[in-house]
């Protein structure tokens, strides 16, 4: 994407928060902007490559993505980096030293919490980061406030020369409302950047200079925070309970109790202690509305100020107003309201998230499934996580970006004596290998591991919505960029180069044979499955295919491949040798339908053909 | 619960366009003067996932989400996820309801059923509920892909806000986008308006 002409300031937009972050991080005269896809994050630096005057790029990973922020910050310039919550983890190792030595010119991190866990592996909290690293933590509710406080988070980290934390959750990244914007205005000039290692070289001389720099930051911090219009005190009619909140549970705090007292942090990290008790002081007693952990309350706990919250709530996901009002009703002794609601339906079925139709990890994962007996499989962090659920069931482990091939290493090396037979598989994606896996290869063929690796590379980053990295070719505005030789790579990171093999996933008994081959060889094999994610430019659709009716025997092998195109179109039970067997008859969805050739392989009766070529959008969808 | 916001549940599953929708409900609830506020849900949804999309809007809006129950239009892309999400509505509400029927893998390997009449399921919650062909209603027109207006035609008459206006914003965003399909929009806009005047209410 290039720059696009951009609203005028004073517009009113509907803006998501993400897209509400970008335009401030642009209106405070941001030069430079890393970051690595995760959602629900990824937006931001997303919008960003369609703004002027600054440098948006992809990093490879989240703390690369940070340090070239703290660069950028220590040569003057304002810088931005956006990530999940668990993508905060890995950036981690530099945000807890930076923090000692501070920034230049302005750094906000924009980490998204993904509370109510919609797409990601654990739902940590990080406004834990506050207090762990002495940042401030800023923590909108909706787009607009996540306009304005991303603006202030600059002057703020200016202020106190550190890193900020923008907290977003799902709900603020995700929820479109309406925004009122401003105008671009160039950051204030920081000069050139000077030689400063008493302040920018951190080992333990330097490290101790600036502990007691930080400490008196943090007093500063705290003073500014109850002197912040951040945070602020809504009046109400109905005193009993005072409810101290931030972020969303603000809003569902003012949907469910439009009357009651609420004191509202934006600036919550410090906390303006003595403000919040200020408050306390007008109503009967104090409950906490917080997502997801129990921080402030344990704050307010400890600075003697009485109040409840994770006893009455739920200790995790969002705290909605349907949440709220029965556990509020409960602690006042009130009747629990019952909601007069249409009455609920039968339970139907689940639609888990499944792998798209044609998609070329359906050929990996079919044919891992029928090596399962023989091997356990380490997984990692995409699309393919997907490969754990049925039909496949084709993963053992998954825990975060890069653990397939390390994790395989620990699984190989401490094998019990009734494993040493079975082979060990790691499957991780390009976008993956190249953020945490390139290590962890290293590290296997350094310590002579036995273990397959199966990358994956679908020339994107798939479960995000299609990022481009260095696997693709192309930067994050899409124009031409060095593009990384996978086999070339892993050799470099010590493969035996007859150990590295490039497969095209839709040739299945292609893929079976090398993955029997390597699993067999006691040392590091890495096959690379070479074919572009169907959601991607690259992709070429063909001509579909359908059933012959009067040729499926309903063996159902072809609904083992997972490909959502291939329907049941009646069931049979059958005695066959005194057993009882359930036969189902398919026919495939030909308007979904890429023509990739997955199912003809698994069809014994042969009765998969293909269509002649037909018109697009020529076909009822089901 | 505040008064006087309206809340719309979209409902159906990846890929359909059910956020498309909502965001041209919302641009027409925003050029009213209204409040709005609409979530999205991304990530592992867009991978053939429940889709939802809630938009409220009025004077004031605070939660983004509609809380089970409050919901005063149902408009579901999808028959089985207009039967999962029925009891978002409100007792005096309305749902209309693409009868498009989308098989899930889990179905098709026989790990759950389909429900055999969802229809008649959906009728007995005692809501006024307009039944849509919206598939074979945009087959008709020539275009499969026009479902998505057929069906904001067909909840049009329900919002309280003009139905010539949500047309006005469609229409500019296909000028902008695909002026090619701006004619086929408009018609596929009235057929629904048409199929969902003329589906019969059940009633409570």
């Amino acid at each position: 994407m290039n720059a696009r002409p951009q609203p005028q300031a004073g517009t009113r937009l509907l803006l998501s928060g993400n897209e509400a972050v970008a335009r401030a991080v642009w209106e405070a005269g941001v030069r430079v902007a890393a970051a690595y896809p995760g959602t629900p994050a990824t937006e931001m630096l997303e919008t960003l490559t369609t703004y002027p005057d600054l440098v948006a790029q992809w990093g490879v990973n989240e703390k690369v993505s940070l340090e070239v922020a703290i660069g950028a910050a220590l040569a003057g310039a304002r810088s931005f980096t956006a990530l999940k919550q668990v993508g905060l983890n890995v950036a981690a190792d530099a945000l807890m030293s930076q923090t000692l030595a501070g920034v230049r010119a302005g750094l906000v991190i924009a980490a998204a919490d993904d509370v109510g866990l919609s797409s990601s592996q654990n739902e940590q909290d990080s406004r834990f980061w506050g207090r762990f690293g002495h940042l401030p933590i800023l923590e909108p509710a909706d787009a607009q406030e996540a306009y304005e406080m991303t603006l202030a988070a600059y002057e703020i980290s200016e202020q106190f020369e550190t890193p900020v934390i923008l907290r977003m959750t799902t709900r603020v990244c995700h929820v479109k409302s309406l925004t009122t914007v401003g105008q671009r205005r160039e950051a204030p000039a920081k000069g050139a950047f000077t030689h400063d290692p008493m302040r920018w070289v951190l080992v333990p001389a330097t490290a101790r200079r600036r502990q007691p720099v930080q400490v008196e930051r943090d007093k500063a911090m705290a003073a500014a925070s109850e002197n912040s219009p951040l945070n602020f005190a809504i009046a109400g009619s109905d005193k009993r309970i005072g409810f101290v909140t931030s972020g969303p549970g603000f809003l569902n705090v003012r949907e469910a109790f439009p009357n009651a007292p609420v004191f509202k942090l934006g600036f919550s990290y410090p906390p303006p202690i003595e403000k919040i008790r200020a408050f306390a002081k007008g109503v009967e007693r104090i409950v906490v509305v917080e997502e997801t952990e129990k921080l402030l309350e344990t704050e307010l706990m400890a600075a003697g100020i009485a109040c409840t919250g994770k006893a009455i709530l739920p200790a995790s996901g969002e705290l909605a107003p349907e949440i709220l009002a029965p556990a509020i009703a409960k602690l006042l002794g009130e009747p629990v309201p019952v909601r007069k609601a249409t009455p609920a339906a039968q339970q139907v079925f689940p639609r888990p998230p499944t792998m798209c139709v044609g998609c070329p990890h359906l050929g990996a994962y079919y044919t891992l499934a029928r090596l399962r007996r023989q091997v356990t499989i380490a997984g990692d962090i995409g699309c393919y996580t997907l490969g754990a659920l049925h039909p496949w069931k084709a993963l053992d482990t998954t825990t975060c970006m890069g653990a397939s091939l390390t994790m395989a290493l620990g699984l190989d090396k401490g094998r019990s004596p009734e494993d040493q037979d079975k082979g060990i598989v790691a499957v991780i994606g390009d976008s993956t290998f190249l953020h945490m896996g390139m290590q962890g290869l290293l590290n296997l063929t350094y310590n002579k591991g036995n273990v397959t690796v199966l990358i994956l590379d679908n020339h994107t980053v798939g479960m995000t919505g299609g990022q481009d990295h260095p696997g693709t070719g192309k930067d994050a505005y899409g124009m031409a960029a060095p593009r990384v030789d996978f086999p070339k790579l892993v050799e470099a990171l010590g493969v035996n180069p007859e150990r590295i093999k490039v497969v095209n996933p839709y040739l299945m008994p292609v893929l079976f044979k090398t993955l029997k081959e390597e699993i067999a060889i006691p040392e590091v094999s890495v096959i690379i499955t070479n074919q572009p994610c169907v959601l991607i430019e690259d992709f070429e659709r063909f001509a579909p295919y359908q059933v012959v009716e009067k040729d499926c025997t309903g063996c159902g092998n072809c609904l083992n491949t997972g490909c959502p195109a291939i329907l049941v179109r009646k069931r049979e039970t059958v005695t066959k040798n005194n057993r009882p067997q359930e036969l189902a008859f398919v026919d495939i969805d030909m308007s979904g339908c890429t023509g990739c050739g997955l199912c003809v392989e698994t069809c014994g009766p042969d009765a998969i053909k293909r269509m002649a070529p037909i018109a697009k959008g020529g076909h009822h969808h089901g | 619960m505040a008064e006087a916001v309206t809340n719309v549940l979209l409902c159906g599953i990846g890929g359909q366009g059910v956020l498309t929708a909502a965001e041209i409900l919302a641009e027409t609830a925003l050029e009213l003067g209204h409040d709005v506020k609409k979530t999205e849900v991304a990530g592992m949804a867009q991978r053939g996932g429940v889709v939802t999309s809630h938009l409220r809007f009025g004077a004031k809006v605070y939660s983004p989400s509609i809380p089970p129950g409050e919901a005063d239009i149902l408009l579901a892309f999808e028959l089985a996820e207009g039967l999962r999400w029925i009891d978002h509505l409100r007792p005096k509400g309305v749902a209309l309801i693409n009868t498009l029927r989308v098989v899930p893998p889990v179905v098709s390997t026989g790990l759950f059923n389909y429900p055999a009449d969802p229809l008649a399921d959906i009728r007995k919650a005692g809501i006024d509920m307009r039944a849509i062909d919206a598939g074979g209603i945009a087959k008709e027109l020539g275009n499969v892909r026009l479902v998505n207006t057929v069906m904001l035609g067909a909840v049009a008459d329900f919002l309280p806000l003009p139905a010539e206006k949500v047309k006005a914003v469609l229409t500019r965003r296909f000028a902008a986008r695909r002026p090619e399909m701006a004619e086929a929009n408009t018609k596929a806009f009235e057929a629904g308006r048409a199929a969902s005047r003329q589906a019969q209410p059940v009633p409570a």
